[in-house]
């Protein structure tokens, strides 16, 4: 019987696990890294065992620390969670022999199943079908091909190579990225289907020889090979074919004495054939879609079974209604998935009715890494929550969780909650028309939600009108007398902010009763801005008539030619957030008095994104081809390459591998030339 | 008369101040102004609307100045109380579009004007610099009273009340000792040029070579001659620098702070209502109070003794105020002995006073002279002339002879004058004057015809007008009725950033 559980795991899925062993009696104890001494899944432990350092290869792959961590805290048992150590065999047997329950399958079925490689074989010779595969990659002789991972999950060092000129570079960089992420540099390339789902089945297998099956689930809706919507049960599954699917998975979990918790995965072509793809020795991430259609705690199952337990039914449970769950993702669709860092200002997803566990009745449940005030470095994955609505029909489920999505308040990041939204809107996924390439089909729910002209300037205007309240509101001098007043008017208020499409300027000017006397909302010039526009109120377009209801720091209700709307603003600094019905926008504003810059030399190449440099290819003095790769960054387990962007000389390098750089920091600087 | 005959009457004579007001805008006129902006340079209202903070409210002083004279309305320089960094400031900025900055006589009176108010009110001073010295064809009205700009400068310095100069252009000659006599200065690379001659007149005098920059420029001042304390890149980087030293002048006012306010129950656009076109019609000042003070709460003092003149107690955003309001145009002593007690009053609780005009004067006669109508007449000014409480003044009505002393008009210095458009000033109404002429005339047997009586009817009327007065600098500009009380709140706040004490002494009061 365990006592005391440690969970080897961070964030989100280290809290879904503490929530069922509060709920079960289970003691808890976090092992966490100097980056996460203030994360929330910390504070929820009942003990917790810092490992010194920031990179998983220093804490979270430390599987020796978090052996002794269990030790010294009187842990009796640990569990993975998902990712890290998740099925890494070393580490389950290791934990083994230290006297520990590993909760997950025994380490020789991990070491099976993490090797894809291994595992295809085996299955092969038991009939299940899987697709043609190659471990030397120089004897790949057909395309497209996809390059993976030999271990490990999540998509990181996946490829597509569509010629065999391309394949070198995408195996080598597969290969770094999967020894990064996993310790394991293998790698192997497998027939690409085009147009294919992602369809898994869920196992649980007890020590007693009974497997039962709950249901399957699509998680076809994928950024770079990574699931970033998955649902139960899957619009392409029949009844049939979900008999065949689950026979399948449980011949696979058979073929190696499967026991816990895990997920077989399986391809489904266009043309209804289905492939075994790999098994999941572990709590995959979507597990919550399969507990709202069940009603069963995984988790409680997976520890009730780690303890030896029998399972109490021979048939998969019943599954009532349909699950939908969203990854919410500090990233930036539209730039190449860019992950995202910083502060999380505010975050409030509305209408949820459970967290961390099953639900009783419909809704939505959230599962979350974060809470307002969470610090989302550079150093792990970049999913911040995931957000599942359970309903009696998919389209219910699609409507309620775009709706509560489009509603909810995260500050302070970018993330993918637009897309998401669009996906859950978009008429193929309604339809159930979906596969691995819907989102490279389909460019238009790469947009914002708030993307008309005509409400972005709206929301431009409700913040300069809540900045003006929030100064109103804050004077120190002359309370009360009325915002911007003047004797004799002359030039209205303007305030320029930084926005979605760049900077732009509005202008308002307040009647001594509070009404919008003139407003405007327009593009501006950067380079104009050293006279901060003012007084020069050039074109401005047709604005419809706008009247202001009420205004605050925090709310401004508009009256726009006759209908009303309410854009909830929340300021951070000189950033200002805005929430409404129609979506969201963030506007930076630029400052009215900017500091003489030092201008950077001609050349310069700086980071996109704040992350650890990774390797660097060149040295000063060296002569450059455009597009070569000089070096590149690691973030969020990611490599982004900066390539050079025209031919030239190097002339300084400013940073060595391994440093941590801020968007925007000086990486090197080209003298371009040939 | 109907109240929309009244609001109909007001509206027209805020639509031809609002056309005035406009002239003051427009500066030097469309050419100029292009100009100007070619240069990459911002027009004073925008520096100044940069300077201050952001929504904060802006009280721009006398923007008629010129009026009626043969100097251009505003005068070429735009003053006014503004907020910088949470401090109420008083700006001043030559408009460079106006003939180049320079300073004519009324300019001079409007940077006196904005003198007085920085020290009366210990407000700090901000210069923004950019004009070419003194007008010359107007220099013999210019130049002996003109130094005056220096003195009031260091004076404002001695009290204590910080100066400030921004030099955005040219500051040469007389003008270089505003830079000069100024406790900070910010200069602009390449723009600011501060030198007592040009290289012209050096050349003339001592027949030395010389060029601009090494004579007055920013460089030679920041790094040689010590006079810029600091260096600004551009114009945007000098009012930046300008914010910043408002910031660290760690100013703390001195008067008491205000209380909670609440807004008027009545509608202050009703104050449009209230003015009759021909002020021999008398209305009742209370109904301009409930729509200016908070809650329209106003505990009148003596309501059943000398009801002509209307005198109570209330708060303005907050404020503690004393009013005194002509109810019935005439002063009678009943009047003035319950207005010299109510400043004595005032006096004794720190309490500020606000003045509203609609005066004929003091009542003449027989009778009332017998009655001692000059001893209490005096009492009133007396009362007045050394009452040390703000007094704000605003001339609603009529504001004629010596009630517009004893209701403080400008001679009396209250710390802000303004006046509605229906107001009208003079020793007494044009027609009762073109009357008086006309006895007197009779009397010594000179001939005084209609046409006679007419034109000095139409000559005191034109003379009467509220942007006449404005234009001589005899307020401090004519306000909308409806801003009034936000404008006493303005001034009311500047006030109090000096100690608000009341008098220990007045004068001997003849009983």
């Amino acid at each position: 019987m365990i006592r005391r559980l440690l969970v080897a795991n961070r964030g989100e899925i280290a809290r879904r696990i503490f929530a069922t062993c509060r709920a079960v009696g289970i003691e808890t104890v976090a092992v966490h890294s100097t980056a996460d001494v203030d994360a929330p899944f910390v504070g929820e432990a009942d003990y917790a065992v810092q490992l010194p350092g920031y990179a998983p290869s220093a804490t979270y792959l430390r599987g020796d620390l978090i052996i002794a961590a269990a030790k010294k805290t009187g842990a009796d048992a640990i569990h993975p969670g998902y990712g890290f150590l998740a099925e890494n065999a070393d580490f389950a047997g290791a934990v083994t022999e230290a006297g520990l329950t590993w909760v997950g399958p025994p380490p020789k079925v991990i070491s099976v199943m993490a090797s894809k490689i291994d595992a295809k074989a085996l299955l092969a010779e038991a009939d299940v079908p899987v697709l043609p595969s190659w471990t030397d990659p120089t004897l790949v002789d057909e395309f497209p091909v996809l390059v993976k991972a030999a271990v490990g999950g999540g998509g990181r060092g996946m490829r597509i190579v569509r010629d065999a000129e391309s394949l070198g570079e995408a195996v080598s960089s597969a290969r770094r990225e999967a020894f990064g992420a996993f310790g394991d540099n293998t790698v192997f390339c497998e027939r690409y289907v085009e147009q294919a789902r992602h369809i898994e089945v869920q196992i649980v297998a007890d020590q007693h020889g009974n497997t039962i099956t709950f249901g399957e689930r699509e998680c076809s809706i994928q950024r770079r090979h990574q699931k970033i919507l998955e649902e139960t049960p899957s619009p392409a599954v029949s009844p049939q074919l979900r008999e065949n699917l689950c026979a399948a998975a449980v011949a696979v979990a058979e073929a190696v004495g499967y026991v816990g918790i895990g997920t077989v995965e399986f391809l489904l072509s266009p043309a209804g054939e289905f492939y075994f793809l790999e098994m999941n020795t572990r709590l995959q991430v979507e597990h919550p879609v399969t507990e709202c259609v069940t009603g069963l705690d995984l988790v409680r199952l997976q520890l009730f079974l780690a303890e030896g337990g029998r399972l109490p039914y021979s048939t998969p449970p019943p599954m009532r209604g349909h699950a939908i769950e969203v990854r919410l993702c500090a990233e930036d669709p539209t730039t190449n998935w860019l992950p995202a860092t910083g502060q999380v200002h505010r975050f409030d997803v509305p209408e949820v009715v459970g967290r961390f566990k099953p639900l009783l009745s419909p809704g939505i449940r959230l599962d979350s890494g974060i809470e307002p005030g969470s610090v989302v470095g550079v150093h792990y994955d970049s999913m911040l929550a995931k957000i599942v609505a359970w309903a009696p029909t998919r389209y219910e489920a699609a409507r309620m969780l775009a709706g509560v999505l489009a509603r909810t308040k995260v500050h302070g990041l970018v993330t993918n909650r637009d897309l998401l939204v669009r996906v859950l809107r978009h008429p193929a996924f309604l339809t159930g028309q979906i596969d691995a390439g819907l989102l490279d089909r389909q460019p238009e729910v790469f947009a914002p939600l708030l993307s008309s002209v005509e409400a972005v300037r709206l929301s431009c205007l409700a913040a300069a009108l809540a900045a003006a309240a929030g100064r109103f509101e804050g004077a120190t001098v002359q309370p009360g007398i009325p915002s911007g007043w003047r004797n004799v008017p002359s030039i209205p208020q303007t305030i320029v902010y930084d926005g979605p499409a760049g900077p732009v300027e509005v202008g308002y000017r307040l009647a001594a009763d509070g009404a919008l006397a003139q407003w405007w909302v327009r593009v501006v010039d950067p380079e104009e801005l050293d006279l901060a526009g003012l007084g020069h109120v050039g074109v401005v377009d047709e604005h419809p008539p706008v009247a202001v209801v009420s205004a605050s720091a925090h709310k401004v209700v508009l009256d726009v030619a006759g209908i009303r709307l309410t854009v909830d603003v929340h300021r951070v600094g000189n950033v200002s957030y805005l929430d409404s019905v129609e979506g969201s926008v963030t506007l930076r504003e630029l400052p009215r008095f900017p500091l003489p810059s030092m201008e950077l030399e001609e050349g310069s190449l700086t980071a996109p994104l704040p992350g650890a440099v990774g390797r660097v290819l060149v040295s000063p003095g060296q002569r450059v081809g455009a597009g070569e790769l000089l070096l590149t960054l690691e973030a969020m387990k990611l490599e982004h390459p900066v390539h050079a962007p025209a031919d030239g000389v190097v002339s300084v390098i400013k940073v060595r591998p391994g440093a941590l750089v801020d968007t925007g920091a000086l990486l090197a600087v080209l003298h371009p030339g040939g | 008369m109907s109240l929309s005959a009244n609001r109909q009457a007001m509206l027209e004579k805020l639509a031809s101040l609002e056309a005035e007001h406009a002239k003051a805008l427009a500066g030097g006129g469309p050419k100029y102004v292009e100009r100007h902006r070619a240069r990459g340079k911002m027009l004073a209202r925008e520096r100044i609307e940069l300077l201050v903070d952001e929504d904060s409210p802006l009280l721009e002083l006398s923007p008629l100045a010129g009026y009626g004279t043969d100097f251009p309305v505003g005068a070429g320089v735009v003053t006014g109380v503004g907020v910088i960094e949470g401090v109420e400031c008083v700006i001043v900025a030559n408009d460079p579009t106006v003939r180049g900055g320079a300073s004519n006589p009324i300019t001079l009176r409007k940077t006196f004007r904005a003198g007085e108010i920085a020290l009366a009110n210990r407000l700090p001073m901000v210069n923004l610099v950019e004009s070419g010295g003194a007008d010359l064809p107007s220099q013999k009205e210019i130049f002996i009273p003109g130094g005056r700009v220096f003195r009031d400068l260091t004076r404002l310095s001695a009290a204590g009340i910080p100066t400030i100069a921004i030099v955005f252009g040219n500051s040469t000659a007389g003008g270089a000792y505003v830079p000069g006599m100024c406790d900070h200065v910010v200069m602009i690379k390449e723009r600011s040029k501060v030198f007592l001659a040009g290289p012209p007149l050096v050349k003339m005098a001592t027949g030395e070579e010389s060029d601009e920059e090494s004579l007055g420029g920013a460089d030679m001042h920041a790094r040689i001659s010590g006079l810029a304390d600091y260096y600004a890149v551009d114009e945007l980087d000098a009012l930046r620098l300008g914010r910043q030293i408002v910031s660290r002048l760690n100013w703390r006012k001195l008067g008491p702070a205000p209380g909670a306010y609440a807004e008027p129950l009545h509608d202050p656009q009703e104050l449009l209502d209230i003015v009759p076109p021909d002020l021999r019609t008398p209305f009742d000042p209370r109904e301009v109070i409930v729509r200016i003070v908070d809650g329209s709460r106003f505990d009148e003092f003596k309501p059943l003794y000398g009801a002509s003149l209307v005198c109570g107690w209330a708060t303005l955003w907050g404020y503690p105020i004393g009013i005194l309001a002509n109810a019935r145009g005439v002063l009678f002593s009943e009047e003035s002995q319950k207005a010299a007690q109510f400043i004595q009053l005032a006096n004794r609780s720190d309490t500020p006073l606000v003045f509203l005009h609609n005066t004929t004067g003091y009542m003449v006669g027989k009778e009332y002279e017998q009655r001692g109508i000059i001893k209490h007449g005096a009492a009133m000014i007396n009362a007045v002339s050394n009452s040390t409480v703000p007094h704000l003044s605003v001339l609603i009505g009529a504001s004629y002879g010596a009630g517009h002393y004893g209701m403080c008009g400008r001679a009396y210095e209250p710390r802000f004058l303004f006046a509605w458009p229906s107001a009208k000033s003079a020793v007494m109404g044009g027609a009762q004057l073109a009357g008086v002429l006309a006895l007197v005339a009779q009397q010594s047997g000179r001939e005084f015809s209609e046409e006679m009586r007419l034109m000095v009817e139409h000559q005191i009327e034109a003379e009467s007008l509220p942007v006449v007065l404005s234009g001589l600098l005899y307020d401090d500009g004519v306000i909308d009725p409806r801003d009034t009380r936000t404008v006493l709140g303005v001034c009311l706040s500047a006030a109090h950033s000096a100690p608000v004490v009341g008098a220990a002494n007045f004068g001997v009061f003849r009983m």
